[in-house]
């Protein structure tokens, strides 16, 4: 299987809580790897582990190495801004700044200083049609972000981090603040994401995780119990675990 | 039973009720006063004249003058170092870190302190330390900034009313979402770019807020400009940093307490309070406007 993203034998610690206990999980690039659990399983904290989100936190320790593309992200020189641009978060509830959604698209583009003046406008364009809003907004890019619904604000954070045009998408279950017809648009946006780019996303919702991915890895209490094709891990799991959780036993 | 409740309740609320009155009341007494005693002097030249005839006669501008020069120097050198020193504590300093509690502790009891004990420091440090200081360096032993000057004394103000700036700065910086500090990192952005973008345009609101406070505050305070650089007498408008000049506060205290003729002093104190208090307000109102202005071209703005 061809790998865009690699942990080997990864162990977190936030203060002395073990939350990641030696996980190895390999990441195929341009398809969807979904990553599930009961809550508190350390899923989140995979996830932002692969952009180092996680640093923000005091006391928290890491062992092991995340490989992006074969080189490590946690040894050696890195520029975490770079990193940042290439590997970006979409956030459970939408985040949109209190920008218009002009402001809020070219955030990231201004930042890296990829883009100003028409080549801006054209990167905001692309990104919002990449996204589905393009027609809807794009005589209303002045309008406050926080004043469209939350769909839209959804979609707005995701234009605005398709503008800086990173490579992974990681997503922090993306859909769980929307209501289930919204639910329904963003999965498919998220497929066609992943026709360009690798998505890992973190879900509560299994059927979620059924419908979209292509992978689906399994975790619990901080152990990566099971990954594979998704659906084998939903029809043929290896794990006792797996099973029990996915016909609803526990979590 | 149920009848004490209520007439317990009833009882309190009407307490309530009498202690909001009570205030309006005393409010209304004291404009009142001020407005009826006072409005038949304020006149043109009252407003655009200096004082004359030891002070029985004339006007006050050079005092309304030097109450706006003052408090516009201050509110320039306090928004920066209020906002800077707020930003520094929530956005920089690790959490429970010893320094920022020593910070927040010094600027509580600077808050504390009385008014007049600023007027002392200002005279102490800003004016025989500093502008002693500068004169020996740069001219020579000159009294040049040595002395009681405007700039001291916006100095010394700003002293005084940085608190009320840094407080309601961290606020509004506590009042910002954490997520969206996550998210400009998620995207990549310094800390700086952060501040600058994320941070700042949503803080601005309650940034300009602590500076309308510390403008309420700083129009009416006399006791830090009184040794640092408020002049008894002073026709001239004050035209360079190290001039000296009148301020409306002062001018009160000084027509009240040092007046050769307090009588014939009465109206003219009566309406220089009423001008005071209309500067207050007047400088207020602005500040609120530009609020006002920032906030809605935030909101609007591409």
């Amino acid at each position: 299987m061809e790998t865009i993203i690699e942990t080997r034998s990864l162990n977190l610690w936030y203060g002395r809580f073990h939350a990641l206990i030696d996980v190895s999980l390999r990441i195929p690039p341009r398809a969807i790897t979904a990553i599930i659990g009961p809550s508190g399983c350390g899923k989140s904290t995979l996830l932002r582990v692969i952009n180092r989100m996680n640093e923000r936190i005091p006391g928290v320790r890491v062992e092991g190495d995340v490989l992006l593309e074969g080189r490590s992200i946690y040894t050696g020189p890195i520029d975490l801004r770079q990193l940042r641009k290439r590997v970006g978060m979409v956030f459970q509830r939408p985040n949109p700044f209190p920008l218009s959604v002009f402001e809020n698209v070219a955030y990231g583009p201004k930042i890296h200083g990829l883009a100003g003046g028409q080549e801006l406008e054209r990167r905001v364009e692309r990104s919002l049609r990449a996204t589905g809003l393009w027609d809807a907004l794009k005589d209303r890019l002045g309008v406050s972000a926080l004043s469209l619904a939350p769909e839209q604000q959804q979609r707005i954070c995701i234009s605005r981090l398709l503008a800086v045009e990173p490579d992974v998408l990681l997503m922090d279950e993306p859909a769980s603040a929307l209501d289930p017809i919204a639910t329904a648009r963003i999965e498919e946006l998220m497929l066609e994401l992943k026709e360009r780019y690798t998505i890992v996303i973190v879900t509560h919702n299994m059927q979620q995780a059924a419908r979209i991915s292509t992978r689906t890895a399994f975790m619990l209490l901080g152990e990566l119990v099971e990954v594979g094709e998704t659906q084998t891990v939903f029809t043929k799991p290896s794990d006792p675990k797996t099973e029990q959780y996915i016909s609803g036993r526990f979590g | 039973m149920a009848d004490r409740t209520r007439l317990v309740g009833g009882a309190f609320q009407s307490l309530c009720i009498l202690a909001c009155v009570l205030i309006i009341l005393m409010l209304a007494v004291i404009l009142g006063d001020i407005v009826v005693h006072g409005l038949g002097t304020v006149t043109f030249s009252f407003l655009t004249k200096a004082p004359e005839t030891g002070m029985t006669g004339g006007g006050i501008f050079p005092a309304i003058f030097g109450t706006f020069a003052l408090v516009v120097l201050m509110t320039i050198a306090v928004i920066p170092l209020g906002v800077a020193t707020a930003i520094y504590m929530h956005e920089y300093a690790p959490k429970r870190s010893r320094v920022v509690q020593m910070v927040r502790l010094a600027i509580q009891n600077l808050a504390g302190v009385p008014a007049i004990v600023f007027g002392l420091f200002g005279l102490g440090f800003f004016i025989e330390f500093i502008g002693r200081g500068m004169d020996r360096v740069f001219y020579g032993g000159e009294l040049v900034y040595g002395q009681p000057a405007i700039v001291w004394a916006a100095l010394t103000m700003a002293l005084l009313t940085m608190p009320t700036v840094v407080v309601a700065t961290e606020e509004a910086l506590r009042a910002i979402p954490q997520s969206y500090r996550e998210v400009a990192y998620s995207l990549g952005a310094t800390r700086w770019q952060m501040i600058r973008c994320v941070v700042l345009p949503q803080a601005i609101g309650g940034i300009l807020t602590g500076g309308i406070l510390a403008v309420s505050r700083g129009s009416g305070e006399v006791a830090p400009v009184m040794f640092t650089g408020a002049a008894y007498f002073l026709p001239e408008l004050p035209a360079r940093l190290n001039s000296q000049f009148m301020e409306l506060g002062y001018h009160v205290y000084v027509m009240t307490t040092q007046s050769p003729d307090v009588e014939a002093t009465k109206p003219i104190l009566y309406a220089t309070v009423l001008v005071l208090l209309a500067l207050t307000f007047l400088l207020n109102f602005s500040a609120i406007m530009i609020r006002a202005q920032i906030r809605k071209r935030l909101r609007h703005g591409r």
